[in-house]
């Protein structure tokens, strides 16, 4: 769900960001990079804060909820999606685009097209946020509150097991979790290479 | 019957970080015509293609799209008349046949109107058999005629060509020259072709445009580029060989005396005496002879330069001899000329031409501009 939401919202800025010349992007540029590298806990802080009783989205009840995890997850992978996608879009050779459009595209069909010839490298963004999401265990620790059958996750989980001195079965848990980022890096790298063979 | 203007420039100037790109006053295609933009690096002739193209938005100008001016910024339906093809294929990923498709889908054709367009360029352009091919397996000529194809199969109204031939191979560059010469003949295409290659321009164009630093040279067709140069920069870019300065000592009855250096020169002018002259020669207008064989009263050329060669450069089947007259003098002979005159550096030889073969720029008309 977090990975899905993080590519509606970071392919489309990703693509504007590589395409668009304007003031203020190179702002948007160096934010879009400190985000790529934003401390999860500290993500978790802020969306805690906000979603806390007492803070601004409060009166939602979203603390300790699978949403608010989602939420969190989304602010950590978004500026990695909009990063991969936008060094993705600009390493197109600028003829390509030029091209694209002299052929008579739309807007909309000139940036659905960036897209589709940038697909290879949006698997690694799409990766990227994955890899993100499926780590991650501060934020979604704080936000969430890793409740049994709510809002714990394979991480948490971990975490929970190796406090309480449970090692066999934390071990199993990151075994299974390698596992499926294994599976899942499988598939991205197969549709990428076979693409690009 | 004048064709009429299907495109025009007007006051066209575009800039980029404070430097002037273009700057030209007034241009057109007409329709139906093939203009050459002709133009060393740098010149601004893929600037300029690009304006025509609306890529580019320009400081000032107008552009008028059969005597309309074109609204900014330019409607997609204006957008959609034009198709470009690049120096390089730049194909997208997929198929030989997605990529000559994709200009007819953006125009929301579907199905078996795609496939019959399709199928007719790709037959065109002779590669149906490749139609299935992914472009990463193309060799350079397929890949252009890929791109040619995906540009032509749109049926622009102006079809802009960015030296599409630039990045071939001589044997198949002239192939696909001479094919793309046909396909604009035959279908009366309106086209503009950049091209740094004057041999090219001359082949496919009715018109040519010279350009120089964002300049508009001279603009005229093939012939008159070739023979009655403008200025010194035309002359020697579409390879006068002998671009000399000199003085109109004499002129009579369009006949004048050009005095260069100690020599003197008649030439078909009406420029009055006194005038600075650049004066154009080409070396394949003159002829040479050995010196003792020289008999000025038995030919009809009406200059005779001795001079003693200095230089001799075989270039396919003919040779560039470079004589000493007190200026360097370049003639161009046959190969088999020169060994049937042994030719040997040092011989001392007579160029011979006609006071026809003599075009004149008057210095003050390239101030003027």
């Amino acid at each position: 769900m977090a990975i899905l939401l993080s590519m509606v919202v970071g392919i489309p800025l990703g693509v504007w960001l590589g395409i668009r010349r304007f003031l203020g992007r190179g702002l948007l540029v160096t934010l879009v990079n400190t985000g790529m590298g934003l401390p999860p806990v500290v993500v978790g802080l802020f969306v805690f804060l906000l979603l806390a009783r007492s803070g601004p989205l409060g009166g939602f009840e979203l603390l300790y909820t699978p949403t608010a995890m989602v939420i969190a997850q989304v602010i950590i992978a978004t500026p990695l999606v909009i990063g991969v996608t936008l060094a993705a879009i600009q390493g197109l050779d600028e003829r390509l685009r030029l091209q694209i459009l002299s052929l008579g595209a739309s807007p909309l069909q000139y940036f659905w097209k960036l897209i589709i010839e940038a697909r290879l490298s949006l698997l690694a963004a799409l990766a990227a946020g994955f890899g993100s999401i499926i780590s991650e265990v501060g934020a979604v620790m704080m936000v969430g509150g890793n409740l049994r059958g709510e809002t714990r996750v394979m991480t948490t989980a971990i975490v929970l097991e190796t406090r309480q001195g449970d090692f066999s079965m934390a071990i199993a848990l990151s075994l299974i979790l390698l596992l499926l980022a294994l599976l899942i890096n499988w598939l991205f790298t197969w549709l990428q290479q076979r693409r690009a063979l | 019957m004048n064709p009429s203007p299907l495109l025009q420039l007007e006051g066209l100037r575009y800039a980029q970080g404070g430097r002037t790109i273009l700057d030209i006053p007034a241009l057109e295609v007409a329709e139906g015509e093939t203009l050459a933009i002709l133009g060393a690096t740098g010149a601004g002739k893929s600037t300029l293609l690009r304006l025509m193209n609306f890529l580019l938005t320009p400081q000032q100008g107008l552009f008028l799209w059969r005597g309309v001016s074109v609204p900014r910024p330019v409607p997609l339906s204006i957008r959609r008349r034009v198709a470009m093809a690049f120096q390089e294929p730049l194909l997208f990923q997929g198929t030989v046949f997605q990529n000559v498709a994709y200009g007819l889908a953006l125009r929301g054709l579907r199905g078996a109107t795609i496939q019959s367009k399709v199928d007719e360029m790709l037959h065109l352009f002779h590669i149906d058999h490749l139609r299935h091919r992914s472009t990463r397996h193309l060799s350079g000529g397929e890949a252009q005629r890929t791109a040619l194809a995906r540009a032509l199969v749109i049926e622009p109204e102006l079809l802009l060509l960015d030296e599409p031939l630039a990045s071939l191979d001589l044997p198949t560059k002239e192939q696909l020259a001479g094919e793309l010469k046909h396909l604009l003949d035959r279908r009366r295409l309106t086209c503009a072709y950049v091209t740094h290659d004057q041999e090219e321009a001359v082949a496919i164009a009715d018109r040519i445009a010279v350009l120089e630093n964002g300049h508009l040279e001279q603009l005229g067709a093939p012939e008159e580029i070739f023979y009655h140069p403008r200025t010194p920069f035309v002359a020697r870019f579409v390879r006068t060989g002998n671009v000399l300065p000199g003085v109109v000592e004499h002129s009579q009855e369009g006949l004048a005396v050009i005095r260069l250096q100690e020599r003197r020169l008649e030439a078909v002018s009406d420029i009055p005496v006194g005038r600075q002259v650049w004066i154009c020669l080409r070396p394949e207008d003159i002829l040479l002879s050995r010196e003792e064989k020289s008999a000025p009263s038995r030919d009809s050329a009406r200059n005779h330069l001795a001079g003693v060669i200095t230089a001799m450069r075989p270039n396919g089947p003919t040779t560039q001899v470079t004589l000493d007259c007190g200026f360097p003098l370049l003639a161009l002979i046959t190969r088999r000329s020169a060994l049937d005159l042994s030719l040997a550096l040092g011989d001392r030889l007579v160029a011979s031409f006609k006071a026809t073969a003599l075009h004149l720029i008057e210095e003050g008309e390239t101030e003027k501009r």
